[in-house]
């Protein structure tokens, strides 16, 4: 492992990796994050990029998003979802939560449902025949 | 002509285990997980950039695939870490190795050098073990 290069670097970009994905739902700002790595904002935003590939506020978002969309296959309202992921405000939650998966909070949430319906009523539509014969579960008439 | 591989299975100890595993330290995403019954369940996931491969975590139990000797034998086998289940990829490896280091993911080999470029090692919760490198540069 000594010869990777500076692999003393690495660690201290993932424990500030770590740091947003425990903290996320806080109201963490980017001089929190530097300071975590022990870094200069400049220059561990351009670390965090070369590692990442990404900017530490882009991934930030990401993990609330992500966040977001495990609160919702629940039953929590969506507005309490948007502030319990550290979102501000409910327009930016529902803009970037669009931009980054392609639908609103309140469609995701829709589809999750009709989905999660969908395999507790007909679970082998899900799982491929080999795998449900080899179980014996094709024979239980109340999964098709 | 084969086009995809969408389904491969790993056999695990304990369910439960392997979704802690596989989903909050690996970061792997469920794709489905419904319940067949008594102590019987379908769980996939995938990772996180490949959403149509889903790696379905069967348990090994008595049951139809297993009887009650083989599966046994298959038990032991796993946890003794006999089997090598495939190739991961990350973007960065020491990062990766670092981040999941950190999460109490155990690792048989850090990042080393080999010939075809850095590979590290790692074990899931049952004993399976899988290879992780890096994606290559275009």
């Amino acid at each position: 492992m000594n010869e990777y290069p500076k692999f003393y670097l690495f660690r201290r970009i993932v424990q500030a990796k770590l740091f947003i994905d425990e903290q996320f739902a806080g109201k963490i700002d980017l001089d929190q994050i530097a300071d975590e790595a022990f870094f200069s904002k400049f220059h561990f935003t351009r670390l965090f990029k070369t590692v990442y590939g990404i900017t530490p506020h882009q991934y930030l978002t990401g993990v609330r998003v992500e966040h977001a969309k495990l609160l919702l296959q629940t039953d929590i309202a969506i507005a309490d979802v948007c502030y319990q992921v550290g979102f501000e405000s409910t327009a930016s939650f529902t803009t970037l939560f669009k931009k980054s998966v392609g639908t609103t909070p309140a469609a995701f949430r829709d589809h999750y449902r009709i989905r999660q319906e969908e395999i507790s009523r007909t679970p082998l539509n899900f799982i491929p025949n080999c795998f449900a014969e080899s179980k014996g579960w094709t024979k239980i008439s109340n999964f098709q | 002509m084969i086009t995809k591989l969408n389904h491969v299975s790993v056999f695990v100890l304990n369910q439960n285990s392997a979704y802690e595993f596989y989903v909050n330290k690996l970061g792997f995403k469920v794709h489905t997980d419904a319940s067949m019954g008594k102590n019987m369940r379908w769980l996939t996931v995938c990772p996180p950039e490949q959403p149509d491969l889903e790696i379905s975590l069967m348990s090994i139990d008595e049951g139809m695939m297993f009887t009650k000797e083989s599966a046994g034998m298959m038990r032991e086998l796993v946890s003794k870490g006999t089997f090598g289940f495939g190739v991961f990829e990350c973007n960065n490896l020491l990062a990766t190795y670092e981040e999941l280091k950190a999460k109490g993911v155990v690792f048989k080999k850090p990042p080393t050098k080999e010939f075809y470029g850095y590979e590290a090692l790692f074990i899931d919760d049952s004993g399976n073990w899988f290879s992780l490198g890096e994606k290559k540069a275009k």
